[in-house]
């Protein structure tokens, strides 16, 4: 008899993978010299200072070993990647204004129309460079700043001097040297005390250029009893060589505060995505993470939390998808630096077709920081035999007064339950979408309305294929 | 010829090349009640199994005749689709899931029309009230933390939902109360009146005080040694399968 086998089909990428000619107005040689750093900063008109950083960071850069503690880094040719590329327009603050080609990539995925319906400002990023911003003009009457960091650097130079790269140092490791050299792009938020913004600002992430790297820089500042819910997505068409994205995101929690930042990662499966991502929460602040990771060929994403403030919370939910030729090495940090602060992380993931899906967790509670509370959860579901899961949840407690909770489950999907469900008249496929789908609910449900509708599809579009 | 709702012939099964049942014959007709009683061990739960198209439970002989077809090589949803049911000795949890989303899908597949939200709830809702349920339950994940009691009471409800043409109770009785029993008894009788046949599978009678079987049939080392009436459930419940055992080793 023939054996079928049904398996979840991977995202459909068409939209994604609609690549623009590479049409440009400037970009840099391949590779890394002091040169390139000269001409990137030129072309940018910065200040000295931050030239030198730059220069300072391609030192460390130079200097500082590829990580070999987690995916394998090997397919990655620093020297073939192109690291900065202006796109051919400047900033605009009108989609009509922005050239037919980047507006249509931006209009098929659906970003204007995001903006209309359901966001209180928008920027867009194309290559090395934001083509787009614009926010609701009722918050600028409340004194919140979206910009790009281009602008962000000109216009609010001593808040940039203060905050950039200060949680994230260059020598922080390799990638966030290499960030320091060569960032470019990114948004700046800032929401003065007391300002809550109810709908969520959106940045999106297109790298169209082939060979090419992003190195977008995400600074949010926010202040005491403020309130924002920041949404990243990043996507980019499929090249026949390595791509990389080595982003840095700072966000300042203060006091009283709360933030929310979610990201749905859909980089094609040509990507490095070597993201750092830091969050510094002050006294009775929150930080919320929601992270999706669902391309790239190689991703080390581990956003992290440092709770220096007496009853600072910190919240995780992420969900990984690792399909064929892909290694995701995902998961979280946090360290309870203060008395009484509370994290939760809530992990889940999914392998299937020879995906690999690792997930890397550190809890660190410092010697002073009694009475914290803390809930680690991560999960993994393969849907087949030929899939790989890990986890690997470090812990270090420094003091012996708290309460910590710790759970980590790895599982292949239970031939039972399909039992089970197709005893009730339901498909093989069927039921195995079901049982996905009710794994990712918890992840689904935290998710942005039009993420989680993507989510769901993804998990709906089912194949059955035939081993003979 | 007599028309049989189901009729197994000769049936042998494996599992993991380990035969369990061995050359049983069954016959139920549309709207009897059948119990098959038997020691543990003896092949119950795999003839609850093999019926529902388990895929690790392999036939090597004989057939399984349903509603006019042979269902053999049928996977577990055909047969659902075809009018089977088996409420599980040990039903599985599956997180995400509500209730009532799991019984719409299922439902939709079974009857090939598309269940509408708002009559379906009311139908859900009745038959929780039927079963005493709390209508929170609909809104949980599928048998996630539920006792093992309320798995039972899920079990039923989802039986009476669906109304297929046969329903097969693995040990349903076990787990419940005297209270629950005679709840889910009620349920099973009322699809019976819609001239479902009922299969009864367990080691105890508890059930049966309520049910009123046609037909017992007592199941030892995977085939059927005796059929008898109510009495024999009496009977087995006095003496025990060890003398009734001793009674056939005798022959």
């Amino acid at each position: 008899m023939e054996r079928k086998k049904t398996y979840i089909e991977d995202i459909d990428r068409g939209i994604y993978d609609i690549k623009n000619d590479f049409t440009y107005r400037y970009k840099t040689d391949k590779g890394l010299t002091e040169d390139i750093i000269m001409e990137i900063s030129r072309e940018k008109n910065e200040p000295e200072w931050m030239r030198d950083f730059r220069l300072k960071s391609l030192e460390i850069y130079n200097n500082k070993p590829i990580p070999t503690w987690g995916a394998d880094l090997s397919g990655l040719d620093i020297d073939n990647i192109i690291t900065y590329i202006r796109p051919d327009t400047d900033m605009k603050h009108s989609w009509d204004d922005v050239p037919e080609d980047i507006k249509i990539t931006f209009e098929l995925l659906g970003i204007p129309q995001a903006e209309r319906e359901s966001l209180a400002g928008v920027g867009a990023q194309y290559d090395s460079e934001v083509v787009y911003h614009n926010i609701k003009q009722e918050l600028i009457d409340q004194g919140i700043i979206y910009t790009d960091m281009e602008t962000a650097l000109k216009e609010y130079e001593d808040v940039v001097k203060e905050y950039f790269m200060k949680l994230i140092p260059p020598n922080d490791h390799k990638f966030a040297a290499l960030h320091g050299a060569v960032w470019s792009g990114g948004s700046f938020v800032y929401v003065p005390e007391g300002v809550q913004v109810d709908i969520p600002l959106q940045s999106y992430f297109r790298l169209n250029a082939p060979g090419a790297g992003q190195f977008e820089h995400t600074l949010i500042i926010v202040e005491k009893g403020a309130k924002l819910h920041f949404i990243e997505g990043c996507s980019a068409p499929m090249y026949r060589v390595n791509n990389l994205h080595a982003g840095c995101v700072e966000l300042f929690v203060k006091e009283n505060a709360t933030l929310r930042y979610s990201t749905i990662e859909n980089w094609s499966k040509n990507m490095y995505n070597l993201n750092t991502k830091r969050a510094v929460v002050d006294k009775n602040g929150t930080i919320e993470w929601i992270s999706g990771s669902f391309g790239s060929k190689v991703s080390m994403l581990y956003p992290m939390s440092i709770l220096r403030g007496e009853g600072a919370r910190s919240e995780f939910t992420g969900i990984t998808f690792a399909a064929e030729g892909q290694h995701l090495d995902t998961g979280t940090k946090v360290v309870h630096a203060a008395p009484h602060t509370t994290s939760t992380v809530n992990s889940k993931s999914l392998s299937k077709d020879g995906g690999y899906a690792f997930y890397r967790g550190l809890l660190r509670v410092a010697e002073n920081a009694y009475g914290c509370k803390s809930t680690v959860s991560c999960e993994s579901l393969m849907l087949d035999n030929i899939s790989k899961s890990d986890t690997l949840p470090i812990i270090e407690l420094n003091n012996d007064n708290i309460d910590i909770g710790h759970e980590a489950k790895i599982g292949r999907i239970s031939d039972e339950a399909i039992f089970y469900l197709m005893s009730r008249g339901i498909s093989e496929e069927e039921a195995k979408a079901m049982i996905v789908r009710g794994f990712v609910e918890p992840i689904t449900k935290e998710l942005p309305l039009e993420y989680a509708v993507e989510l769901n599809n993804l998990i709906n579009i089912e194949l059955e294929g035939t081993i003979g | 010829m007599e028309k049989y709702l189901l009729n197994i012939n000769d049936l042998k099964v494996t599992i993991e090349d380990k035969e369990i049942l061995k050359g049983l014959n069954l016959q139920i007709k549309e709207g009897e009640t059948h119990v098959i009683m038997g020691p543990n061990g003896s092949g119950k739960s795999t003839l609850a199994y093999t019926l529902m198209g388990h895929p690790s439970y392999e036939i090597t002989q004989g057939g399984i005749q349903f509603d006019g077809e042979i269902i053999n090589e049928m996977k577990a949803d055909e047969r659902a689709r075809k009018g089977i049911f088996l409420s599980f000795q040990y039903p599985e949890e599956i997180p995400g899931i509500t209730v009532e989303e799991f019984l719409r899908t299922s439902k939709t597949s079974i009857t090939g029309e598309m269940q509408k939200i708002i009559p379906f709830r009311r139908l859900l809702k009745t038959k929780m009230e039927h079963l005493g349920m709390d209508e929170s339950y609909a809104s949980r994940y599928l048998n996630l933390g539920f006792s093992g009691g309320e798995k039972k009471k899920n079990e039923i409800l989802q039986m009476s939902i669906l109304e297929p043409k046969l329903a097969i109770l693995d040990e349903t009785d076990s787990g419940l109360d005297v209270d629950a029993i005679k709840i889910v008894a009620e349920s099973v009788m009322k699809i019976k009146d819609e001239k479902c046949s009922i299969l009864v599978i367990t080691h105890y009678n508890k059930l049966l005080e309520y049910l009123e079987p046609d037909y017992v049939h007592i199941l030892m080392d995977g085939k059927i040694v005796k059929t008898g009436g109510v009495e024999l459930a009496n009977q087995i419940d006095e003496i025990g399968y060890e003398n009734i055992k001793a009674e056939f080793s005798n022959i």
